[in-house]
């Protein structure tokens, strides 16, 4: 009998790792992929949603039809993993073995680990756009909304997509412009970072355009309550910023199952996971891909596609009896919606910050600048996804390591 | 490098602060480096804090983020914002003698 692979998770990475798995090994080796539903959301078109810029139907579509054919798949949560056992307990009383595991059920929102947040409000003032859901009734919202204080806040770190907070402050800068409201809104943009974005260089570019926006930035915000009929966030240091209308970003955790597996997360329910052979720490045939890692790369659907090569090179070779390949390179590479119809792009990994330049080389996207290019290829790009990201083919000529040719050095102001 | 000198010991630090090499740091250091953030006094509870800040560092690699420290130290994050008013994981980690805490990205 052939070798079992269990992956948790039919998302983006569980889904790209399956479909590229079952192309390079052999016909006896059997590939599962459970999920708890059958929603496959394309989570970037999220941000749209509000502004009416893209709808649910669009974004979402069903999981296992994303699976090639050979690949087994089960809808059904997990309850844990045993480590020691190797199985997998499925809530309905069930168990999986393995021989391989690939865990890959992403992040989860835990608005709830905030003071007041789902309270009073939430949903009626208090919105996020990171859940269906949420991206839907902010949309009700924001066509009422004509005047008042508009405020972004990003409770904490790590969240999926750094950017797309920002993203949304541009989005609703342009939105409210076309609506001929704009000169009514003040908006705000509050984050725990000393600055706009992690990366000195883009952080320095992401402000210029909050400041040439009109968007006004506060730093340093660790909000610990949300007072939604007050209309306040609170800091823990006791400062307040006040808002009509806010959109939070909640905190983030690993899945919950994740938690309930001894030995297997860390206090957050990430895995810990050694972030250049996407093993997890915890035992050899454990590996992890996508926003589900601990590893000190942005939580981005570019970062798993990225990790997906490695992933699987890997598992072939662990499953052969050879040495792992170490060389996830913590590439990443985001669009950056800016608003009226134009976008920047940012390409980093581990060691190398957003850089401007060219992408992917000397001529190419242009990097850290706001180009009409960048907004087709961030358009283009749910194409791509469906089609070719999910389908584990690669992009000619994008392999799955930064690279280096058609950026320009600068020194780091860090 | 930039260079500090506490308890009569010249120390590496970055531009902000921060020690490079947590083997420079002793425990004579702590006050007066906790004096500059404003503390004027280290409690017990004060060094339950750094103690277990430079235990995460040595397991870990890099300092806890405020959110970890309030579920493992065994101090809330309320409580912690009240020892280290201007944010806890860095001033907790500048004191405690560890490099800045590796942000998220």
């Amino acid at each position: 009998m052939g070798a079992r692979i269990v992956i948790l998770g039919g998302g983006t990475g569980g889904t790209l790792a399956a479909n590229r798995l079952r192309r390079v090994l052999h016909d006896d080796v059997q590939i599962v992929v459970v999920d708890q539903d059958d929603a496959h959301v394309y989570q970037p078109g999220l941000l749209f949603v509000p502004f009416g810029l893209a709808h649910l139907d669009e974004i979402v579509r069903p999981r296992q039809r994303q699976l090639h054919r050979g690949i087994g798949y089960r809808q059904v949560a997990v309850d844990r993993v045993d480590l020691d056992t190797e199985r997998v307990w499925l809530n309905d009383g069930t168990a999986l073995e393995y021989d391989v595991l690939v865990v890959a059920t992403g992040a989860v929102l835990v608005p709830e680990e905030t003071e007041g947040l789902t309270g009073p409000g939430w949903m009626e003032k208090v919105f996020t756009f990171y859940t269906p859901e949420g991206a839907t009734r902010l949309h009700d919202a924001l066509e009422w909304f004509d005047g008042g204080r508009l405020v972004v806040d990003v409770i904490d770190m790590p969240i999926k997509c750094p950017v797309a907070p920002l993203e949304f402050c541009f989005l609703a800068d342009w939105y409210l412009k076309e609506l001929g409201v704009r000169d009514r809104v003040e908006l705000t943009y509050v984050t725990p970072l000393d600055g706009a974005f992690t990366k000195p260089v883009a952080s320095a570019a992401l402000a210029g355009l909050l400041d040439e926006k009109g968007v006004e930035l506060v730093t340093e915000f660790n909000a610990g309550e949300v007072d939604g009929p007050g209309g306040r966030l609170i800091s823990y240091d006791g400062r307040e910023v006040a808002f009509d209308l806010a959109v939070v970003v909640p905190l983030h955790s690993g899945a919950p199952y994740v938690g309930r597996s001894p030995g297997l997360g860390d206090e957050l329910n990430f895995v810990p996971t050694d972030e250049h052979t996407l093993q997890a720490k915890a035992r050899s045939n454990v590996f992890v891909i996508g926003d589900a890692a601990n590893v000190p790369a942005s939580k981005a659907g570019s970062v798993t596609h990225f990790e997906g090569e490695v992933l699987v090179e890997n598992i072939r070779r662990f499953l052969a009896g050879r040495p792992l390949d170490a060389t996830y390179d913590g590439h990443a590479n985001c669009f950056i919606e800016t608003g009226f119809h134009k976008a920047l792009l940012i390409d980093f990994n581990y060691d190398t910050e957003p850089l401007p330049g060219h992408f992917p080389g000397t001529v190419g996207l242009p990097l850290l600048k706001e180009s009409h290019l960048n907004h087709l290829g961030k358009l283009m790009f749910q194409w791509f996804y469906w089609h070719s990201l999910l389908a584990g083919r690669d992009v000619p000529g994008i392999g799955s390591a930064m690279p280096e040719r058609g950026k320009h050095e600068e020194p780091a102001s860090s | 490098m930039p260079t500090a000198t506490y308890a009569g010991r010249s120390v590496t630090v970055n531009d902000e602060g921060f020690f490079e090499d947590p083997d420079q740091w002793t425990e004579e250091m702590a006050p007066e480096m906790a004096r500059a953030q404003g503390i004027a006094e280290l409690t017990d509870e004060h060094w339950r804090v750094i103690k277990f800040m430079r235990a995460e560092y040595a397991e870990k690699g890099t300092g806890p983020t405020v959110r970890v420290l309030g579920k493992t130290s065994g101090v809330s994050v309320k409580e912690l914002y009240e020892l280290f008013p201007k944010g806890p994981a860095k001033v907790a980690a500048k004191i405690a003698g560890i490099p800045k805490p590796r942000g998220c990205i």
